[in-house]
C-alpha cells in the first residue's frame, strides 16, 4: 500500500487561503493510511472553514489514481465554481485528478512516503521501493533496496551495530534481519554469495499498454 | 619483483606496515594537504586520503591524492559509492590509475543523513563488495562492469577494503569480510581499535578460516585528543567501540591529551604482537602531528 502523510497544516492554509476549495480524498491506500478516508476528508473541511477558506464541496475518490472513476465522480460532483482542489491521495492521486480537471489548480495535501505494510493499524512499514526487478528471494523475503537506507546488497555495512541502523539507531538494520533468518533457514552459502551489481534499467519503465 | 605502489612492497617483503590517514580540508587549499604531506613524510608507507569522509564536503580524494603524488608520497585514495554510479566510479578508477594513484580503498561510505548536506541524494548504485569486484575485473581481466573491453590502459592498482571488527553480530562481520577477499580486496584497514578483547576475537576467528594469508590486515589505531572527541567518537560515529575502561582513564586524566597519546602507545604495542596482524593505520583526527612521535616511540621508525 502506498503510505501517505499528511503535509502541515499551515503549509495546506497558505496554498488554499483565499480560494475557493473542493477537497478530494481516497478510499484505498489514503483511507487506510487514515489521511485521506472520509474522516480525514471531513476533518479537513472543517479545518479550513474554520480559517476562513471557502469549501465548496468534497468527495472520496474510489480510487483517485483510476481516471475513469475520477472523471465519473466529478461529472456527478458540481466543481464548477471551485479554484482549486485539496487532494488527499498519493502523489499519483494528485495528478489523476488534474488529469480529470484540466482547468482547476490542484494542491498536493499528503506527502507519499513509501509502499509500506500494515503492521497494525496506523503502523506502517517500508517494503518496496518499486525497482523495477524484484530480488526479494535472494533475500529470504526481505528486501535491502527498500529496507537498507544504503541498498547493502552483501551484508551489513560498518554501521551497524546491535541490530540498530547507522541512519536511525530507532530502526532496526534489515540486514541483521535478513542474517538471522537465513541463519535460522540454513542459508549460510547464500550469505557467502557474492549479489552482482543491481540492473536498474529495469526501473524505467514509464507505460503498460 | 615488481610492486605496484610503495604499500604493496612493504607488505609483499612481509614488513610491518604503516599507513597514515590525511583528512582533505573543507576549502581549496593544497597547502594543507602539502603541510600534513611533508610533516609526515617518512613516518609511513603510504598515505590515505579520505573521500568525503562522514559524508562532509572536503576537497576530492582524487586531488588531495594528487598533491601527495608530487612529494613524492604514495597515496591511497579512498573512493565511496555514495556519491558516485558506477560509471563515475570506474572513470574515477582509471584517472587515478593514468595519474599514477597506485592504491586505492574502495567502501560503501558515511549515510549522507550524517554530514552537513543532509538533503542530498545518495547513491548507493552498488555496494563495496560489488566496487571490489569491479576494480579487480578492471584491472585482472581488463573488463568493466557491463563485460565490456578496456580499450587502452587497464589501471595498475592495489586495492584496499575496510572492516569493522566491532559491529554486530561477528560471523556477519566475517561473511562480509570473505567476501571482499573473494571480490579482490588485497589488502583491509579495520575501523579504530579501542577494545582488544574483542578485536583479538575477531583475528582468532580470522585466522582459524586462514583469511590472514589470504589479504593483508591493518588495525586501525586513533590517539584520543580530548574528553570531547572521545565522546563524539564513542556516541556519534558509527561502528566504534570505546570500552569504558578506556573511556574512564580519559574522563579521569589530569591530561586527556596525554593520556589518549598513552592509549595509542600501548594499543600499537599490542597490536604488533597480535599474529595475523600485518601493520597498522593510524587516523589522528585533526592532530596528525602527533603521528611522526607515535611511530617513533613504538619503534616503526624508520620506515622500510
Amino acid at each position: 500500500m502506498i503510505i501517505t502523510k499528511r503535509k502541515q497544516l499551515d503549509h495546506i492554509l497558505e496554498k488554499t487561503k483565499g480560494s475557493r476549495v473542493f477537497i478530494a480524498g481516497c478510499s484505498e491506500c489514503a483511507t487506510l493510511s487514515h489521511t485521506g478516508g472520509e474522516k480525514e476528508v471531513l476533518e479537513m473541511k472543517d479545518y479550513l472553514e474554520k480559517n476562513g477558506v471557502t469549501v465548496t464541496g468534497w468527495a472520496v475518490l474510489d480510487p483517485a489514481c483510476h481516471l475513469p472513476n475520477t472523471k465519473r465522480i466529478f461529472r456527478e460532483k458540481l466543481v464548477e465554481d471551485t479554484d482549486k482542489i485539496l487532494v488527499l491521495a498519493c502523489g499519483n492521486g494528485v495528478q489523476t485528478v488534474r488529469d480529470a480537471l484540466p482547468d482547476k489548480e490542484v494542491i498536493a495535501g499528503l506527502d507519499s512516503l513509501f509502499l509500506g505494510e500494515i503492521i497494525h493499524l496506523s503502523e506502517f512499514e517500508r517494503r518496496c521501493n518499486l525497482c523495477g526487478e524484484c530480488i526479494v528471494d535472494e533475500f529470504n523475503g526481505i528486501c535491502p533496496i527498500a529496507r537498507c537506507p544504503k541498498h547493502m546488497l552483501n551484508g551489513p555495512c560498518g554501521g551497524s551495530q546491535n541490530g540498530r541502523c547507522e541512519v536511525n539507531p530507532e530502526m532496526e538494520c534489515v540486514w541483521d534481519r535478513i542474517y538471522k533468518r537465513m541463519i535460522e533457514n540454513g542459508g549460510r552459502d547464500q550469505l557467502r554469495k557474492i549479489i552482482p551489481p543491481k540492473d536498474w534499467s529495469k526501473s524505467l519503465e514509464m507505460v503498460i499498454r | 619483483m615488481n610492486h605496484i605502489s610503495n604499500l604493496h612492497r612493504v607488505l609483499s617483503e612481509k614488513h610491518f606496515a604503516v599507513t597514515a590517514e590525511i583528512g582533505p580540508p573543507k576549502g581549496s587549499d593544497k597547502n594543507i594537504i602539502i603541510h600534513k604531506g611533508e610533516m609526515l613524510k617518512g613516518y609511513a608507507d603510504a598515505y590515505n586520503i579520505t573521500d568525503n569522509q562522514t559524508a562532509v564536503v572536503r576537497m576530492s580524494s582524487l586531488a588531495g591524492s594528487t598533491l601527495l603524488l608530487k612529494l613524492g608520497l604514495d597515496p591511497i585514495m579512498q573512493l565511496t559509492c555514495r556519491d558516485r554510479n558506477r560509471i563515475a566510479l570506474q572513470s574515477d578508477i582509471l584517472g587515478a590509475s593514468a595519474i599514477g594513484i597506485r592504491n586505492i580503498l574502495l567502501l560503501t561510505g558515511d549515510h549522507q543523513s550524517m554530514g552537513n548536506h543532509p538533503q542530498t541524494m545518495g547513491v548507493y548504485d552498488i555496494d563495496s563488495i560489488q566496487l571490489i569486484q569491479i576494480a579487480r575485473n578492471m584491472r585482472d581481466e581488463g573488463i568493466f562492469q557491463n563485460g565490456e573491453e578496456i580499450l587502452r590502459g587497464k589501471p595498475d592498482i592495489f586495492i584496499g577494503a575496510v572492516a569493522n571488527p566491532f559491529s554486530t553480530p561477528l560471523e556477519a562481520r566475517i561473511i562480509r569480510l570473505e567476501k571482499k577477499i573473494e571480490a579482490g580486496a588485497d589488502f583491509i584497514q579495520t575501523q579504530s581499535v579501542f577494545n582488544l578483547n574483542r578485536f583479538q576475537e575477531w583475528v582468532d576467528t580470522i585466522r582459524s578460516l586462514g583469511l590472514d594469508k589470504k589479504v593483508h590486515i591493518l588495525a586501525g589505531v586513533t590517539p584520543l585528543k580530548s574528553i570531547k572527541m572521545m565522546q563524539r567518537m564513542r556516541f556519534h560515529v558509527p561502528g566504534v567501540d570505546i570500552p569504558d575502561e578506556i573511556a574512564n582513564r580519559i574522563e579521569n586524566a589530569r591530561d586527556p591529551k596525554e593520556e589518549g597519546y598513552n592509549i595509542a602507545i600501548e594499543i600499537l604495542e599490542e597490536l604488533k604482537k597480535i599474529n595475523g596482524i600485518h601493520g597498522v593505520h593510524i587516523t589522528a583526527l585533526f592532530w596528525e602531528d602527533i603521528i611522526p612521535k607515535l611511530v617513533k616511540e613504538v619503534n616503526l621508525y624508520p620506515r622500510p
